[in-house]
Order: structure tokens, then sequence, then C-alpha cells
């Protein structure tokens, strides 16, 4: 059982939530004064995220950092604040900091309540951040929950469109989805022998749960689990609420909300199905990867008809999210050892994704700021008024399309590998995927950046330089794991391998 | 009747005096602060003569306390229950009488009287938390809910009137079912003391097809629970509730939403674990159908409301609903987690006592200043009276059931109990009971989305006085309290729901 206290983890994720509390007594006070102190605390958490991702040691304890304390103790109910990271939630704890310095950069143009708008995105991120630091149940959803209430906030006040639908949308879509994990929860707090809320005894190895002990029945407790995690991630059919979502949000609330709270659901599929229900894993992974596929198809044959730059963003997301699924159904491989590759692929595509999407849509609300339009066909040309904005655009398409030596093909390439052993039939469908990616990227491409240009795009200027930042920030990580991923992946298949091990042990005891 | 026996009842005599004398004073003195002040004040005697008992139960190591020739020992049981809500009633009733400290100053007379029904009314309420002797029962029951009725037609408009006569008279319909069923229970066992009934029907023949062993014990049990439908404002006994709470001075809703519930819980908690315990088998199915029944219903018609006070008269149904699931969790799996259950609705009580005031106590300050209570009004509020709005938008979140408030941590452990249970069924009223959380976020939430974001009509800044100020922040405190540190409270809850076990 983790224990300790060093107290690095509390202060990445509650540094943004003490900032918050100082804009909300108005310690800081001023619109510009607001900008320049989230810039700072942003820059300063992601720091601090990057701290706790050099200090994660490969091989060593496998939950690292960890911070805790008793917080509820009595008769029936055993609760702590328990927060520690291992090689899944490390990069992800790096991956928020990273987005959420190029989500306060991105907002500098906000100028309608301004002070707010600040508190609710460092709320939005102290509950991202607890989210994929928290090892104990009760505060794992804890973090869960907050994270609706200032993202309903962000998309319903400082949206476009139709806000205040989409923004309800989003909220009853996603609650309805954490209905249902409480009641996982709770059902295996119940189970005789749990006791506890604490994470970390149910992904010991031997640890897990089994179904004589289990207060619901094992596969009951796995889809409730599943259907939030969907819900989040999104997968079809559940995923109607994100382009909604993603078209009428904010430019920051876009960044964060495809950039880091869709890996909210892929990290919970990673953690607690795939780490606490193994056997139920495997009985279900034909399901699960025709999930997948139908995400992959589906998502990328809509994407093809959209005009609206960030609706087709946001279905292509759905498209992309589906190969987390693909990924996690390597593990019914059959006959011979599960290879770590596809598991490392779906945590791999949540980080990839991540930067890759926070790229588009940071450049998409910078080309928005200028000509106030994200229709594709009133655009074109534009690339000669705006080469910066242009180059950013064609790097995060490239890298969204899978180009080699970009981050994209990294994660795509371990997935496929990962699952081709276990459904050879089904991922070659899910490749198609790919190709049709090719097709709505150049597509999108070429009529917003190139071709001829309308004359009323003449005035238009590139990318200032404070928008410069966090599109400097994202094609630095997106080349960086591109060229070189092992220092991400193998992060990742550390923290992976308990998990494939376990699998690996129940898979020779079966053969037994 | 010994010294012992004016030593037991001494909170109840010292609450009852105070109305008393705050009624007296009313005679004397034409300020309506030190009528408050005389009010709230006087609330330590009974605080203090109840922690006192605590005391005593402590350092005695007793589960009750009793002495040689008491003759209240078997109408009253003085235990770590009954002092439970001893102080979770006059925790509320204190922040409900400084609440009033702008209402009543409205109102031409009879401020004193206002004061003084209400702190009968919570004698009544301690005393139905005691009571375990079916005719004092009954007795607490009246004295709760009579001076609740008047205090509901206490404002000089119809709508004011129909609220207290509707309350009135379904109030003594429920009570005409109730004491016939009452009736029955004595006429088949012979007593009217629950543990007395508990051996009787123990050792009656549980034979047949029956439930419960016999149709007389079946019926029985029905018209209890109608009457006790009643009180807890559950569905399908809840038609009152909506009128009465739209048009009830607003301090009083708010006492009646969480003190008058909390009593009746209470009851219903030592009637049937201690009562009906032998037929535990049984009537947790019931309950567990008014739990479903009283959830979907209050959420799904509190949707269509346009004015607040009536949406929270469809919340508070809805809440019990979600308290009833605890009730009906009657753990069946093992000795240590037999006081889940009981407990789980101990916790949920004081959460929901935290945060239901904090809603109502902002809705009184807005109230007073803009004379309306439809959520329309409340446009802009975040500009207006931005304490007012946080607290009044953190108390609906509390109500959602989302963290980190109090009500999240209640929810967690009633459906926790109830999946405890082991029983199917239960299971499935957890699946129900959230899936009514997400409807509840819709009508919750849309009066947050009213506050926060649509444009204020009106621009002037809204407040309220000190001591309403003070109540606000300390309800509201208590909210954030149970939630980020429930331990202390969800052990007080633990300890206090033992004696439903020991005593049966």
């Amino acid at each position: 059982m983790p224990t300790g206290f060093s107290g690095l983890l509390t202060a990445t994720v509650f540094l943004p939530a003490v900032a918050a509390l100082l804009l909300a007594v108005g310690l800081v006070r001023g619109d510009r004064n607001v900008r320049w102190f989230a810039a700072a605390v942003a820059a300063a958490d992601l720091v601090l995220s990057v701290v706790v991702f050099a200090l994660f040691q490969r091989g060593g304890e496998r939950f690292q950092l960890v911070d805790r304390f008793d917080w509820i103790t009595t008769d029936t109910v055993q609760a702590s604040y328990l927060l520690g990271v291992d090689g899944i939630s490390a990069p992800l704890v790096m991956l928020t900091g990273l987005l959420g310095l190029c989500a306060v950069f991105v907002s500098f143009h906000i100028s309608n309540r301004v002070r707010e708008y600040f508190i609710w995105l460092f709320v939005l991120q102290t509950a991202v951040l607890g989210v994929f630091t928290a090892l104990d149940f009760l505060l794992f959803f804890l973090f869960w929950e907050v994270e609706l209430i200032p993202m309903y906030l962000l998309i319903s006040t400082w949206g476009t469109g139709r806000r205040e639908y989409s923004a309800m949308k989003f909220l009853i879509f996603t609650i309805l989805g954490s209905a249902f994990m409480l009641v996982a929860i709770v059902g295996v707090f119940v189970s005789a022998g749990v006791g506890s809320f604490d994470m970390t005894r149910l992904l010991e190895p031997g640890g897990a749960l089994d179904a004589s002990r289990a207060a619901l029945p094992m596969g009951l407790l796995f889809w409730l689990f599943f259907i939030a995690f969907a819900v989040k991630l999104p997968t079809w059919p559940v995923h109607t609420w994100l382009p909604d979502a993603h078209t009428d949000a904010p430019t920051a609330g876009s960044v964060m909300l495809a950039g880091v709270m869709l890996k909210m659901g892929g990290y919970g599929l990673l953690r607690i199905n795939a780490g606490m229900f193994p056997e139920q894993l495997q009985q279900f992974a034909l399901p699960i990867v025709a999930l997948g596929v139908i995400s992959v198809l589906y998502g990328a044959v809509v994407t093809m008809r959209q005009t609206d730059l960030k609706r087709l963003i946001a279905y292509s997301s759905v498209s992309h999210m589906g190969l987390v699924l693909i990924g996690l159904g390597s593990v019914a491989v059959v006959g011979g050892a599960l290879s770590d590759a596809g598991l490392t692929g779906a945590a791999m595509q949540l980080f990839t994704h991540g930067t890759i999407t926070g790229l588009l849509f940071v450049a998409v609300g910078i080309l928005y700021e200028q000509t106030h339009t994200r229709h594709i066909p009133d655009l074109g040309g534009l690339a000669n008024r705006m080469p910066m904005l242009a180059g950013a655009f064609l790097i995060a398409g490239a890298a969204s399309l899978g180009l080699p030596l970009l981050s994209g093909f990294v994660s795509e390439l371990l997935v496929f590998f990962g699952a081709f052993r276990a459904f050879p039939a089904l991922t070659i469908l899910a490749v198609l995927g790919i190709i049709l990616a090719a097709g709505y990227i150049l597509w999108m491409l070429q009529r917003t950046l190139f071709g001829p240009r309308p004359a009323r795009w003449d005035n238009l200027t590139d990318a200032a330089p404070v928008e410069l930042v966090p599109v400097a920030l994202l094609v630095i990580s997106i080349v960086a794991v591109g060229v070189y991923p092992a220092w991400l992946t193998d992060v990742f298949r550390d923290g992976l391998e308990p998990i494939v091990s376990g699998y690996n042990a129940g898979l020779a005891g079966v053969s037994r | 009747m010994t010294a012992y026996d004016l030593y037991l009842v001494s909170p109840y005599l010292a609450l009852a005096a105070l109305a008393m004398l705050v009624i007296v004073a009313d005679l004397v003195t034409r300020r309506t602060g030190l009528l408050v002040g005389l009010a709230f004040v006087g609330l330590a005697a009974p605080a203090a003569l109840s922690a006192w008992q605590l005391a005593d139960l402590t350092s005695s190591g007793a589960s009750e306390l009793t002495a040689e020739g008491s003759v209240i020992l078997y109408t009253l049981s003085i235990d770590r229950f009954a002092l439970f809500f001893n102080f979770l009633i006059l925790a509320a009733v204190g922040l409900v009488v400084l609440v009033s400290n702008d209402y009543v100053r409205r109102m031409e007379r009879l401020q004193g009287e206002y004061f003084g029904l209400m702190l009968l009314s919570a004698t009544g309420m301690m005393l139905l938390a005691a009571a375990n002797e079916l005719i004092s029962i009954y007795i607490a029951l009246e004295l709760t809910t009579l001076p609740l009725a008047a205090l509901a037609a206490f404002l000089p408009n119809a709508r004011s009137s129909e609220a207290g006569m509707k309350f009135l008279i379904v109030g003594a319909i429920s009570s005409a079912v109730m004491l016939y069923g009452m009736a029955l229970i004595y006429g088949f066992t012979g007593s009217t003391r629950l543990d007395e009934i508990a051996m009787a029907l123990a050792a009656s023949p549980q034979s047949g097809p029956l439930p419960f062993g016999s149709m007389a014990v079946l019926l029985a049990v029905v018209l209890l629970l109608a009457g006790f439908g009643f009180k807890m404002s559950a569905a399908p006994f809840q038609m009152w509730v909506p009128d009465v709470y739209e048009g009830a001075p607003t301090p009083m809703v708010a006492f009646l939403s969480v003190a008058s519930k909390a009593a009746a819980f209470a009851l219903v908690l030592r009637v049937f674990y201690i009562g009906f315990d032998a037929l535990g088998g049984d009537w947790w199915v019931l309950l567990a159908g008014l739990a479903a029944l009283s959830m979907t219903i209050g959420n799904l018609v509190a949707i269509a409301q346009r004015n607040i006070k009536r949406m929270f008269g469809y919340s508070t149904i809805a809440h019990a609903g979600y308290i009833l699931v605890g009730v009906a969790a009657v753990a069946t799996v093992g000795d240590e987690s037999a006081t889940f259950g009981p407990s789980s609705v101990l916790f949920y009580l004081a959460a929901y006592t935290a945060a239901n005031l904090t809603a109502f106590f902002a809705i009184v300050c807005i109230g007073n200043r803009i004379n309306s209570d439809e959520i329309e009004d409340y446009a802009g509020m975040l500009r207006r009276a931005p304490f007012l709005a946080i607290a009044l938008a953190l108390a609906l979140i509390a109500l959602i059931g989302v963290p980190p408030t109090s009500i999240f941590i209640a929810k967690i452990y009633i459906f926790a109990a109830a999946i405890n249970t082991g029983e199917s069924l239960m299971t499935w009223l957890v699946i129900i009971g959230v899936v009514n959380s997400v409807v509840s976020a819709y009508y919750y939430l849309r009066v947050i989305k009213v506050m926060f974001l649509q444009p204020a009509i009106h621009t002037e800044r809204l407040g309220g006085s000190w001591p309403v100020n003070v109540a606000l922040g300390v309800a509201a405190l208590c909210m954030i309290w149970l939630g980020v540190a429930p331990g202390a409270i969800l052990g007080v809850a633990e300890q206090a729901a033992v004696v439903l076990l020991v005593g049966g």
C-alpha cells in the first residue's frame, strides 16, 4: 500500500485551484493583469508537471510521488486522500500541464468577464489533473464530477452559436455516464474483502476483484464503468454531445475538451477496465473492438462531409479515439504471450491525439479570431497571408493523418500491431479509417489554406506572437514524439507492464 | 414522577418553556431584534441539557438513560439516536430563527407567536425522535403538525391560507389513517410499546403465503406508512407539498423541509427497525417501492416548475425518495454492517439539512428583496448579490449530489448500504436513484444558469441583515464541511444507529 507525502503532486494538482481562489477573492484585478497572472500560473504548473514526469523512475515502485493521508475513517467507510502517478498517468499529467498553458494563451483575446473565465479554466485544470493522479475511488469520482461545472459554464458563457444547448447536452451526457460509474464504484466498494475506496489494492497483481467476492456481477460492474468512460471518450453511439460541445465552446474549451478531457475516458478504460477487470476485458474484447471500428469508420465518414472546421475536428476525434478501444481489444490474443503493443498504442494515442487535436483547435481559434468564420467554403488561399498559421495547420494535419516522423504515426502503428494478432479482419477494416483520414485532412487543408483566395481575406495578418507560444509548444511535442517516441513509450510500457504480465499469468493459468 | 424523569425530559421542557417565554416577551417588547435574540440564545438551554445527557450516556456506557421507577421509561428513549436528532433539530431551528429576522420585521403583529409556534413544533419533532410507544408517537406527531399548519397560514393572503388549510386537512386525514393502523397493531399485539410489539409479532405464527404473516398486520403497516408518508413528504402522499411550499412563509418552509422531514424519518426508523423488527424481510419492499415512486415523481415534475419554492417542494419529495432507499436497506449480510442502512439515513438527513437550509436561506434573502419567487426573476443574480448567488449555486450543486459537497458523500453512503444488502431489487433501486440524480441536474442547473448567465433586469445590489448572512454562511460552511471532512458526523451517525439494533 503506497504511503508517504511528498507534496509535489498535491502542489501540481492544486496550484491552479489556488490561483482560481486568488482570482475569486480579487487579489488580481484588471484584465491585462489577470491574463498575465494566469499565464504565469499555467507556466508554473507546466514546470511542475514536467518535474513530475522527469522524477518518475521507470522500474521503480509502481506508484510514485505518493501523497496520502486518511480522509474518512469510520467503521464502515474508509477513504483516503491518495495521489500518485505511474507510467500511465505521468505522461498524462504532463500533457495536462502543457495544454493548460496553451489554453491560457489562446484565451488572451477573451474580453468578456475575464476574471471569471480564468477562474473556471483553472478549476477545470485542477479537476483533470486530479482525475489522472487520484488513486482512491472516492477522490477519483470527486475530481471527475468537479470538472463538469466549469466546462458547462465555459461553454455556455463564453461559447458561440447554440452554446446553452450544447453545454446542457454535454452536461447531461457526462453526468449520466458518471451516474453509472457511481453505481460501479459503490458496487466495488461493498464487495466482500474490499471495504475501502483504495484503487491500488485492486490493481495489485492477484488483488483483483473476483466474481465470488463481488457484490454485483463482474460483467455488470465492467460495463457500468465502460459506459462512463465510453461517453467521455467518446465512442459511437454516445458521441453525439462532442460535436456540439466542441463547435460551440470557446477555443480554450475545445483545447481542454479534446486535449485532456477525452483522455479521462481513455485513462479510465486503461486504469480500471483493463487494470481491474482483466477477465472481463478479454471476454468482451470483441464487442469493444467492434465499437472501436464503428467509431473509427463512422467518425471518418461523417468527418468527410463537415463544412465547419471545429465540427470537422470534433468528428475526427471520434474517429481517432476509436483506436483506443481497438488497442484495448488486443488483450484478446489467443496463443502465445500478449505483447504490450496494443495497450501502449492506446495510451500513446491519448497523448498524441491530445497534442495534435490541441494544435488543430489552437490553429482554428487563431483563424477564427481573424476571419470570424469557420465555414470551409468561405475560406481559401490563406497560406500566403498567414504563413506561420498555415505551417502549424499543416503539421497538425499531417500528424493527424499519421505521417511518419510525427507523433500520430507512432500510436496508430502500435495499436494496429497489437490488435492485428487478436482481430485481423477488424483491424484491417479500421485501417481504412486512416485512409479516410488522409482524405478529410488533406481536403480541409487544401480548401482553407490553398487555392484561390477570396478578396475579403486580403487584409488578414499572421498569428500574433502570444498566439504562437502554444503553437510552438505543441509543434515541438508532436515532432519530439514522432522522431524519438521511446522517451514516452517506455514510460507508458512501464506503467502497463503489471497489467500485461497479469494477463500473461492469467493466460498461462488457463492453458495449464 | 421522579426527579430523574424531569432530568430525562428536561430538553423538551426547556424548549417548550422557551416557546412560552417568547410569546410572553412579545407582549412586553415591540423590538423584533430582542425576540430573535431571545429565541436564538434560549436554544442554548435545551442544547446544553442534551449535551449533558450525552455526556451521561458516554460516561455510563449504557445505550439508553434509564433509572428504577422512571415513568417515562417506556414512552421515551433517551439514547444516542434521540440526541442526534435533538442536535440536528435544534441547529436547524436556530438557523431558521436567525433567518426569520428580516422576514418577521415585515409583519405587523404576531411576531412572538411566529417564533413560539416554531419552537413548539421543534419540541414535537424532538419528542418524535425519542418516542418508542404508539400513543406518545401520536401526541408528538400532532404537536409537530399543528403549529406548522398555523405557521403555513401565517401570511394575510389567499395562498398562505390555502397552504395552511391544506396542511391541516391532509395532516388530519393522515393522522386518522395512522391511528387506525395503530389500533390494528394494538389489537393484534396487545401493546403500544414498540419493544413489546416486536416480541408479540415474533411470537405470532408466521405461516401462510401472505406477507407479514397476517392480513391485519399487513393492513396496519400499510396504514401506518400512509400516515408517515405524509410527514416524510414521500409519494404517493405528496399532494400537499408543492402548494404548501409555494404559499407558506419561506423561513417556515425551510424549517418544514428539513426538521420535520428529519423527525419523520427518525420515527420511521424507530417504528420499523424496533417495532417491526421481526418482519424485516417484508416491509423493506414496501419502502423500496415508495422510494422509487418518490424519486421519480419528485424529479420529473420538478422539471416543469417556474416557481422556485414549488420546485423545491418537488425536490424535497425526490430527496425523501433517496432517503427511503437507505431506510429500505435492511442489511442481511453480516453483523458488522447491520447499521449501514440506518446510519446512512442519519448522515443523509444531516447533509440534506445543511444543503437545503443553505438554499432556502438564499431564497428567503432574495425573496425578501425582490418580492418574487419566480425563477426567471433570479436573472443576473450573480451580479446583484454575489454571496447569495454563489451560496445558492453551491447548495443546488450539492442537491444534485456533485462533490465536494455534503449530499455527494451521503448519496454514496446510501447507495453503498443498498447494494450491500445483496438484494437485486435494491441494486435496481440504486440505478433508478442515480438516473434520477441525472434528471435532477437539469432543473437544479437551470436555476444556476438563470442566475449566472442571464442578464439582470434590475441592477440594484441585494443583501440581507447580518443575522441572515451569518445563518446562511454557517449553513453553507456545514454543507462544505460535511462533504470535505465527513468522517466525524459519519462516526456519530453510526453510533446513533446502533440503538436501533440493540432495542430489537
